[in-house]
């Protein structure tokens, strides 16, 4: 599905990616850790395809096709969905609105037909419902004034909604309570599928509790430096990013 | 299906051969304004006595004023003797089908889902359309005058109605009350008179009728809508289609009287040439708007979708005379590239418990500059004044300016006032956003601009609200690369 190689990327003229090599095959969930700043979330954004972000080599192959060419808007409606890390508010845009515009874009990208306002609301309930989420944010601008749960959980709605291919979810678990945490990995497990990929960004091993990752990789200084299986999360929640440091100077 | 068009063609060639176009004098006068081209211009329209002195006073008023240079815009003078004061409605080109029309003109249309008939009367195609809106518009007018509303061009008015239009005409916007009013006042050439009796509601939004004969008003326009006692009209002025005229200055005046429990709604959508991209060309919109909720109880409510124009200075007013009345003010107002719009609203409390809202939405893209400019006046004697103002600014780009002079002079200790003002830029990281939602960078500033201006929307009758929308895509096309 999602093929990365040899990436380099730059922000403000500082190179934050310096070569990373990942495959997520369909149907996987990979989890990606990492320390503070070492570019996950540029990795994340590079992906979706911020401007600001400016890829200096590699390439990156999304289903066959040469995803760095395609435009942010032809990349989500090609089936990749971020949730950000710092979900921005839009005063003035209802949800509902954002939603709505949202999936019929995708629709018609892909030769669907687009949804009528009785056929969205449906869906619409049916997905609430899957993240538990209250009516009375539909009707609210997007992310205007929401706390920090409920952003992220607006996060996922959305992803739930629009049905992607690869999502990927940066620290879609930070600033959720307990509960919180658990309705919206239960959430990303309902709409896990065969042809569906997640990337998983995260500091804590406790997320993946719920959402069972297929590799874990770890992303330092702006490469990855170890990948493995679900263990190696738990190695890392016990011995921190150090051990990591000496090993890759050593290798 | 080809012999049914060329039916329609017969026909229409037809009617314009035999039909109204005809009974119009095609008189143009040479360029130029004195005392005589006044006198002619009042004679070619048969006017009686009285509007001729009212003119020759307002000119020789006007010769006494300065153009005023506050306003936040800037242009180059203007020749006023360069300026023709009056010419027949032209006969416009008359295309065999839409084809013949500009390209560019119909694709606006298009993105505007501006029905196929209009596109045809807009860039003058010959067909039955154009009898049907006629005819349209008949109907209309018969089943307004079994309810007593007389609604007509202002020249007729004069003629049929001269009582009115001697008690009214003036009385809001007096002709010493500025220098473009003044003008107006000496040369208008014609415009909309609408007069709702005692106690009936105009049934009808009055707009499809001025829709289509919007296209040839002239450059100094003069309307006047009283609404008696217990009266209510709403009232539509202008057009989503983009106007093509060669008139460059535009100096308008709308006066609305409300008497006791009436409510008058005036709704406007304004698109003129703005210029190219470039700011060369476009249209100079100088125009007094003032409504004088004379009555108790009376309201006046202004809604303005202001796109168009090179230079747009307006400041729809009220004049709160009457206990109890209402004045509302709700506005959006787009600029880009290199327009400049100074507009905003005067609420003038005179009466007791008056109340006024004032809504103001400035877009500003491009080069643009947008100004708000809003008075709030309370007068002594005007006990439990309450005065809501909100001025938003939005901001598409770094190169555009958007400014807002609020003036309160408040006289009287019981007034409430409350102000509220945002000024906010669209952000690259709301765009990006929503292109990570699968959409489009210009769809996503629609979003973000017809969210910001709900509120105003809201306040348009349906259709035109519709419309709005679109035009303000249109508008704002190309405003973020
Ligand atoms: N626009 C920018 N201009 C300059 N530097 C930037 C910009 N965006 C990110 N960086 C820098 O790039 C580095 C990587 O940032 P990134 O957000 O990808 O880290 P991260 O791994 O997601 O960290 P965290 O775990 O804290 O979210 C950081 O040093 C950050 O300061
Ligand atoms: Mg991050």
């Amino acid at each position: 599905m999602l093929e990365i190689k040899n990436l380099h990327a730059n922000v403000g003229g500082k190179e934050i990616l310096k070569g990373i090599d990942l495959t997520v095959n369909t149907g996987e969930v990979h989890a990606i850790m990492g320390p503070n700043g070492s570019g996950k979330s540029t990795l994340a954004q590079v992906l979706a395809g911020r401007k600001e972000y400016e890829v200096t080599k590699g390439e990156v192959i999304f289903n066959g096709k040469n995803l760095l060419e395609l435009s942010p808007e032809d990349r989500a409606r090609e089936g990749i969905f971020l949730a950000f890390q710092y979900p921005v508010e839009i005063p003035g845009v209802s949800n509902v609105n954002l939603l709505k515009t949202a999936i019929n874009e995708i629709r018609k990208y892909n030769s669907e037909e687009e949804l009528d306002a009785m056929e969205f609301m449906t869906l619409l309930k049916k997905k609430m419902k899957l993240v538990e989420m209250d009516q009375s944010l539909l009707s609210r601008s997007v992310n205007d004034g929401f706390s920090g749960g409920e952003k992220k959980r607006n996060e996922i709605l959305q992803m739930a909604v629009l049905e992607p291919k690869l999502s990927i979810l940066d620290e879609t678990d930070s600033g959720l309570d307990i509960d919180a945490l658990r309705i919206v990995a239960n959430g990303v497990n309902k709409l896990k599928s065969p042809d569906r990929s997640t990337i998983v960004v995260t500091h804590y091993q406790r997320l993946l509790n719920y959402i069972v990752p297929d590799y874990v990789h770890v992303l330092y200084n702006g490469k990855i430096v170890k990948s493995g299986t679900k263990e190696l999360a738990l190695e890392l929640e016990a011995k921190g990013y150090d051990w990591l440091k000496e090993q890759k100077e050593f290798a | 299906m080809s012999t049914e068009v060329s039916q329609i063609e017969e026909l229409a060639n037809k009617e314009y051969k035999y039909g109204f176009v005809s009974n119009v004098e095609a008189e143009t006068f040479p360029k130029g304004l004195n005392e005589d081209i006044i006198r002619r211009l009042s004679a070619v329209k048969e006017e009686p006595e009285f509007m001729l002195e009212w003119r020759l006073k307002a000119y020789r008023h006007w010769l006494t004023l300065k153009e005023p240079n506050w306003a936040n815009v800037h242009f180059d003078p203007i020749d006023y003797q360069d300026i023709s004061y009056y010419s027949a409605p032209k006969k416009k080109p008359k295309l065999n089908s839409l084809d013949e029309a500009d390209p560019e003109l119909i694709k606006t249309y298009q993105k505007l889902g501006i029905s196929l008939e209009e596109q045809k009367i807009f860039t003058g195609v010959a067909v039955d359309a154009v009898f049907d809106s006629v005819s349209v518009a008949t109907t209309f007018k018969e089943k307004l005058s079994e309810l007593g509303i007389i609604f007509c061009s202002m020249s007729e008015a004069i003629k049929n109605h001269p009582d009115l239009v001697k008690q009214y005409l003036g009385s809001v916007v007096p002709y010493t009350d500025n220098y473009y009013a003044s003008l107006n006042s000496a040369v208008f050439s014609d415009g909309s008179f609408a007069y709702i009796p005692k106690g009936v509601r105009c049934p009808m939004e009055l707009s499809t009728y001025f829709r289509i004969n919007a296209a040839n008003t002239g450059q100094f326009e003069r309307t006047l809508i009283i609404a008696d006692e217990g009266a209510y009209v709403s009232y539509l002025e202008g057009c989503t289609a983009p106007m093509r005229d060669e008139n460059q200055l535009h100096a308008a005046v709308v006066e609305l009287v409300a008497l006791d429990n009436a409510t008058v709604k005036y709704s406007t959508v304004q698109n003129w040439y703005p210029g190219d991209k470039n700011g060369k060309g476009g249209i100079y919109n100088f125009v007094t708007k003032r409504g004088m909720c004379k009555g108790v109880n009376s309201k006046i409510s202004w809604t303005q979708v202001e796109t168009g124009s090179a230079i747009t200075w307006k400041y729809p007013s009220c004049l709160l005379i009457g206990d109890n009345s209402i004045g509302e003010f709700y506005s959006v107002a787009v600029t880009n590239n290199y327009q400049q719009a100074d507009t905003g609203t005067k609420m003038i409390h005179m009466g007791k418990n008056t109340r006024s809202t004032i809504v103001s939405k400035g877009i500003s893209a491009g080069k643009s500059n947008n100004s708000y400019r809003g008075q709030v006046k309370i007068i002594r004697k005007a006990d439990n004044a309450r005065n809501f103002s909100q001025c938003d600014s939005l901001l598409i780009g770094d190169k555009c300016g958007a400014h807002t002079f609020p003036y309160l002079e408040i006289n009287n200790p019981t007034a409430q006032m409350e102000h509220e003002a945002t000024t906010s830029k669209i952000g690259d990281d709301q765009i990006f956003y929503l292109n990570q939602r699968g959409i489009s960078r210009e769809d996503a500033v629609n979003l973000i601009v017809n969210g910001y201006c709900k509120e105003v929307f809201k306040e348009l009758p349906m259709e035109f609200a519709v419309e709005a929308q679109k035009l303000l895509s249109v508008s704002l096309e190309g405003s973020v690369g």
